[in-house]
């Protein structure tokens, strides 16, 4: 699987520690814990695209069977301003989209909740909501900045005119939908309130966030709050904030005195907790007859709500992965009627990545260079942008070593003309990026007289293998068999980290763990290396993140995709992906295959299928189930061969890593978009690549 | 959820009874259509009938009069049936390209007739549509459409009937057992589904009470036996038809004997396509031929702006399926 260099690796392959709990039922998970004198909250939600709530039949619905509590804007608490939307619920009588809460039903269980928040009647006035995305949108605007703290525009040289003077020329425009994130476990949450403490079981990528949050909106202290995430069934970056479902639960529990339950439905799930924004994108290319880039232009419309911005930094990879003196890039933004849209794996690279990584493929059409050789061409030796050193960039090693695996040589670049009986073959292919950020965590190690040693940190394993890889940074550190190692996690009572996203989990965690594991260590070498008492150390990582050299950190990858689509149907299908990935040091080579193949499911997933649609009569989308919103099934995924090569990198930071939560889905869906266009001749600008859409059904 | 009560009743004639004296109840099945419904709120009895187990299950051979389909049958079970799958392998095939296996596994014959269409509309209690409330609209013709109707729409309701079996079934030229509060009768499947019109409220023709008891299939013959479905949708699994094609085929030397094309999902209901099919009869048996008659029964598609590829997709699900049947048939 691996793809060896003769450096050291230090890559382990460990099951999942809690894989038979969850295969057996035992893990539990935020909604099955229990609580005395349980109940239930039930969010109503907007019907209509936009307005203002008039009013809440609220006594009608308080005369139903088991009802306990009807809150709205109009009789809720009002809440701490967190300057996040999302969670400022019931607290206006605005209704900025479709879906929206406007109400909240409490009773004594979950269908009588249920049954009284669907027949609520609420009273609107309401106006024609404006939710769909468009070029020509009047109000388009320029955000201070986008998502992740980067800047809105990047100028250098004089992009314009260096395209124009450009003998070879790409311009095109590409869009995507938007995507909604729908982990397996919806959102769900229980509050109990007791003595003056709040314990919330929260489905969250990390509770330490939810644990703020609340005790800002709550007006409660801190440590009177614990957030309990130990099991977490998936989020995509959409649980990375605490979202509207457990500020209700924490209201709801404080006004009726009872514990209380909320979990999200599918439905909820469109509108509640995020989704990726559609984008509207041109990119210009200027090259010579070789392919050498001399201007790359690339700019992002996209849309966020009327009541907060979320500015998605989908040209932000575009300022890492090819040379050219002169480069350009933007991103605007609509304000529309429409929910906040959020992360969603991998934000910014994935949709910009799909527009950038299609356009060296045309580019590649158009010079006639081998689109890999095109991409090895244009590799930079520093940050183009910010002329920074790479900790490590190893694109070229993934192109050439993914090529081979895949058989990529040889490929005649003639499209439209290979058939296999009713079936157009052709293979594309498309880079990977994806930055490594990392945060400052704390973290506790200790050993026992019995030599067990036990780590103690607030990480969240959100299916990914967190807790799995935290034992191996420990166990590799310590020098000892993981069997003699516990990890624990998933609680806000133990030393505070950061959360499950960017993909950044493992290597902010691990850094604290490698911390913790190397002090204690030292601790046991100063008792003179017995253990006849416990002893156990506390560190954080704050000095080791401030101390980080000015470098540009990423992880690179190159995906291969062959592409049938079917001449009667049009259908398309990717029986072969293949993904090398440069990512630093690989924790857990069992858990991090996962990862990668999931990510690159998802990413076919998008060129295939996923299409939120907005419903531009009413608001909202009329997708609402997952029926209508389609996921690739086991049937859509062929083969998916991912590799990576040992990559060592002492500079990225103090354990080597990188993350690979998300790299995985970067660029896949230009992959596929471009074995369509090899296999088809067709090239489909504008996810995802639908039946309709692939230039069979004249 | 809604409050309702539930009952067993022990016999189809009391199952009738309770129906048809009671506007608010409906039977229950597998339940995998009906129960969704009720969660959306798009239905709200107040009384379920389970009728799963005193519906008859299995099929049964008819001395010259072809096979029994009983009500209760699980789609899967339907499926595997080795008399359907030598004979009649389009009904196997069509039932495999529907939902999924534990779908299949609940779902029955009689519920698989009846479900209801897949419109965004219809199954969005916050939003209008005629089918679900008479006169409130339809906003699919403006709005979202790509999955819907381009034959034998009305200007009142757009949609279409998402069952695969059923358009296999209309190849087969099946017919409906139905027992009603005035006693049994059977309908030929062309007049069991009914277009839109007026009154798109309705999918059928069945009045309230009316109890499906089984699916009678004819006879089996050459053309039942050189028969098969295809379907094409947004993935490969688990995905309702974009579009469907029902074929049997039967050739004698280079003539079309004997043809028969029923279409999924371009309409209200199965599309049997009879244009095509007349046109057929006695042409030559060649890709050109079945090309030129099947571009003349959609000749009466209307399509609207975003489901305007159903037509050509349908066109060529029917000439793929007929030039894979015709080059395994016996000259
Ligand atoms: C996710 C999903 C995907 C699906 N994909 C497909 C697909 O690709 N293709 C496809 O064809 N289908 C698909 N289906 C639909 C599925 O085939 C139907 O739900 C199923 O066939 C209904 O059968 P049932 O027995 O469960 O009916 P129920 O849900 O029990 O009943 C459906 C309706 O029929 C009535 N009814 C049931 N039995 C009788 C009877 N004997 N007499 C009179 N009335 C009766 C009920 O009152 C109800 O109105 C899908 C369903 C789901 C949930
Ligand atoms: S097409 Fe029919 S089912 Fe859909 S909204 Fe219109 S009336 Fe309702």
């Amino acid at each position: 699987m691996t793809a060896t260099t003769d450096a050291p690796t230090r890559t382990g392959t460990h099951p999942r520690v809690e894989g038979l709990d969850k295969v057996t039922g035992r893990a539990r998970y935020a909604y099955e814990y229990a609580a005395d004198e349980v109940a239930y909250a039930w969010p109503v939600t907007a019907s209509v695209g936009a307005g203002e709530v008039r009013g809440v039949d609220v006594d009608g619905a308080l005369a139903q069977p088991g009802v306990l509590a009807v809150l709205w804007h109009g009789n809720a608490p009002s809440l701490a301003d967190v300057g996040d939307s999302k969670v400022a619920v019931l607290q206006s009588p605005v209704v900025a989209f479709r879906g929206q809460v406007v109400a909240l039903v409490v009773a004594s269980t979950s269908e009588q909740a249920r049954e009284v928040a669907t027949t609520l009647t609420v009273t609107y006035d309401s106006r024609e909501p404006d939710v769909v995305l468009r070029a020509d949108h009047p109000t388009l605007y320029r955000p201070e900045s986008v998502n992740g703290g980067y800047s809105t525009d990047s100028v250098i040289g004089d992009a314009v005119a260096e395209f124009d003077a450009c003998p070879v020329q790409v311009d095109a425009t590409y869009t995507t939908p938007p995507e909604h994130n729908h982990p397996m476990e919806p959102h769900a949450s229980t509050a109990v309130w007791g003595d003056g403490r709040l314990t919330v079981y929260d489905s969250s990528q990390g509770g330490n966030a939810v644990r703020s949050t609340l005790s800002t909106l709550f007006g409660i202290d801190r440590e009177l709050v614990r957030v309990v995430t130990s099991h977490v069934g998936g989020g995509f970056g959409s649980k990375g904030m605490p979202r509207a479902g457990v500020v209700l639960a924490v209201m709801a529990a404080r006004q009726v005195d009872r514990p209380v339950k909320v979990a999200l439905t599918r439905q909820h799930l469109f509108d509640l907790v995020g989704y990726r924004t559609p984008t509207i994108q041109r990119v210009r290319l200027g090259a010579d007859p070789d392919g050498r880039l001399r201007s790359i232009d690339h700019q992002a419309l996209e849309q966020t709500a009327t009541v907060e911005e979320f500015a998605e930094q989908s040209v932000a990879a575009t300022r890492v992965m090819y040379a050219a003196a002169h480069r350009r890039t933007a991103h605007r933004l609509v304000r529309l009627d429409v929910a906040v849209p959020s992360w969603m794996r991998a934000p910014g690279e994935t949709p910009g990545m799909y527009a950038l990584e299609s356009a060296m493929d045309e580019l590649a059409v158009a010079t006639g260079v081998d689109p890999v050789e095109l991409r090895i061409r244009n590799d930079p030796d520093v940050d183009p942008e910010t002329g920074a050193r790479f900790s490590s960039r190893n694109l070229v090693a993934c192109l050439t070593l993914g090529a081979q695996r895949f058989g990529w040589a040889g490929r005649d670049p003639e499209p439209g003309v290979r058939r296999e009986g009713r079936w157009l073959v052709g293979t594309g292919m498309a880079s990977s990026t994806y930055p490594t950020y990392a945060t400052a965590a704390s973290c506790r190690a200790g050993v026992d007289p019995d030599g067990g040693y036990d780590i103690a940190i607030n990480a969240t394993d959100i299916g990914t293998g967190a807790r799995t890889a935290m034992l191996l940074v420990a166990a590799d550190t310590l020098g000892v068999d993981p069997s003699q190692v516990r990890v624990r996690v998933g609680d806000t009572d133990l030393p505070q980290a950061g959360l499950a996203g960017g993909s950044m989990g493992t290597t902010s965690w691990g850094m604290a763990v490698e911390k913790a594991c190397r002090e204690l260590l030292e601790a046991v070498r100063a008792a003179g290396g017995v253990v006849d008492e416990r002893i156990e150390v506390a560190v954080d990582t704050k000095a080791e993140i401030a101390a980080q050299a000015e470098l540009s950190r990423h992880a690179f990858g190159a995906q291969f995709v062959e592409a049938r689509v079917d001449i009667d149907t049009g259908e398309v299908r990717a029986p072969r992906m293949v993904g090398m990935f440069a990512a630093g040091r690989i924790v857990n080579a069992r858990t991090a295959r996962s990862q990668l193949i999931g990510g690159m499911t998802m990413g076919l997933s998008m060129a295939l299928h996923e299409e939120g649609v907005p419903d531009a009569a009413f608001g909202g989308f009329t997708n609402h189930d997952l029926s209508t919103y389609h996921v690739a099934t086991v049937a859509d995924v062929g083969d998916i061969d991912v590799g990576w090569i040992d990559e060592v990198d002492d500079d990225v930071n103090t354990i080597g890593t990188k993350g690979i939560g998300e790299i995985g889905i970067v660029g896949t869906a230009a992959a596929v978009a471009n074995a369509v266009y090899h296999a088809t001749g067709v090239r489909v600008r504008d996810l995802p690549i639908t039946l309709d859409k692939t230039g069979q059904l004249a | 959820m809604k409050q309702f009560a539930y009952a067993r009743p022990a016999d189809r004639e009391e199952a009738v009874a309770m129906v048809s004296g009671s506007p608010g109840a409906r039977y229950l099945a597998g339940g995998t259509n009906l129960v969704d419904l009720m969660r959306l709120g798009v239905a709200g009895p107040d009384l379920l009938v389970d009728v799963s187990a005193l519906l008859p299950s299995g099929v049964q051979e008819q001395p010259d009069r072809g096979l029994l389909i009983g009500a209760g049958t699980p789609n899967s079970d339907l499926a595997a049936d080795e008399r359907i799958r030598r004979d009649h392998p389009v009904l196997s095939q069509a039932l495999l390209a529907g939902a999924s296996g534990q779908l299949r596994n609940m779902a029955t014959v009689g519920g698989n007739l009846l479900q209801r269409t897949r419109c965004v509309y219809f199954t969005d209690v916050t939003k209008p549509c005629n089918k679900r409330e008479a006169g409130s609209g339809c906003p699919a013709r403006t709005g979202a459409h790509r999955d819907l109707a381009v034959l034998g729409a009305s200007e009142a309701c757009i949609a279409t009937h998402p069952s695969d079996m059923a358009v296999a079934l209309a190849a087969l030229d099946a017919r409906v057992h139905v027992s009603g509060s005035d006693g049994d009768r059977v309908l030929a499947l062309d007049d069991f589904y009914r277009l839109p019109g007026e009154d798109p409220s309705r999918d059928t023709t069945l009045k309230h009470g009316d109890l499906v008891t089984a699916v009678e299939i004819p006879l089996a013959s050459a053309l039942t036996r050189r028969s098969a479905y295809r379907k094409a949708r947004d993935r490969a699994s688990y995905a309702f038809a974009l579009g469907s094609v029902a074929v049997a085929l039967e050739v004698s030397g280079t003539t079309v004997r004997d043809v028969r094309i029923a279409f999924g999902s371009l309409a209200h209901r199965p599309w049997r396509a009879r244009t095509a099919e007349d046109a057929l009869r006695g042409a030559p048996a060649t890709a050109d031929a079945f090309s030129a008659a099947v571009e003349v029964e959609l000749g009466a598609a209307a399509p609207l702006p975003d489901n305007a590829f159903k037509v050509p997709l349908a066109r060529n699900l029917a000439v793929s399926v007929l030039s894979a049947l015709l080059e395994e048939a016996p000259r």
